[in-house]
């Protein structure tokens, strides 16, 4: 399988994956998607215990989404966020996968 | 110093009423008329000498901005507090009212968030104990 990835997307997808707070939100939108931007606020404050502002919040969602690891949708005039795997398995195809079967088991 | 009004703007007083007298509970505490509109306060019936909620015409132009930006990002307009969250969700979805989020957990409380068909989401809350 040949899946066209250049540095650029690469380098978002990476980006975006290099953040602590923006794993946990990928984490919890796999697990519930379709989340608006309040309800993913009250989860990082209730399952993280860290208070952030909704700004910084919107912050880390444009990067993910610039990345193409969220997408967004609307129910209602409500803008909904979901995790999408595709630019995940690109990056593993295009990068991940080819130095780990290089590399040995260990 | 008490707080004894806040208000939510709707964008039909009329179904506003309907919607927090008929579907939430509430009761009327004073319906004035005020030139084309109403001055229009409801009063919880657990509460009421409590604060009441003044259902706001949705007129001034800041208002519609205002109110979209907050439904866009599934922001409540108020919150009310609920003795048993799953009871109230389902007595309230089955009078056809409309949830953009269903009972989570949340720190300290439980909370739902349901759409007021007035231009506002309107926040749930159960308080849990020993948390």
């Amino acid at each position: 399988m040949l899946l066209s990835v250049d540095d650029d997307q690469l380098d978002n997808v990476f980006k975006a994956l290099g953040d602590p707070i923006r794993r946990r939100i990928l984490g919890r939108l796999a697990k519930r998607p379709g989340q608006s931007l309040f309800e993913i606020c009250v989860s990082s404050v209730a399952e993280d215990g860290r208070t952030l502002s909704r700004q910084t919040i919107s912050q880390h969602l444009d990067m993910l989404e610039r990345a193409g690891l969220v997408q967004t949708h609307w129910s209602g005039r409500t803008k909904l966020h979901t995790l999408d795997n595709a630019p995940l398995r690109k990056a593993a195809v295009a990068w991940l996968n080819k130095h780990l079967r290089k590399g040995n088991t260990t | 110093m008490k707080i004894y009004v806040m208000s939510v703007f709707v964008d039909d007083q009329a179904k506003a009423l309907n919607f927090y007298t008929g579907k939430l509970g509430f009761t009327v505490k004073n319906d004035i008329p005020l030139g084309d509109h109403r001055w229009l306060t409801v009063v919880s019936r657990e509460e009421p000498d409590g604060t009441e909620l003044l259902l706001e015409p949705s007129e001034h132009p800041a208002v519609g901005p205002y109110k979209s930006s907050l439904v866009n990002d599934g922001i409540p307009a108020a919150s009310f507090k609920v003795d048993d969250l799953e009871k109230e969700f389902e007595r309230l979805r089955d009078l056809g009212v409309k949830f953009t989020l269903e009972p989570m957990d949340a720190g300290t409380v439980r909370m739902a968030v349901l759409d007021d068909t007035c231009g506002n989401l309107i926040q749930l809350v159960e308080m849990v104990k020993g948390r």
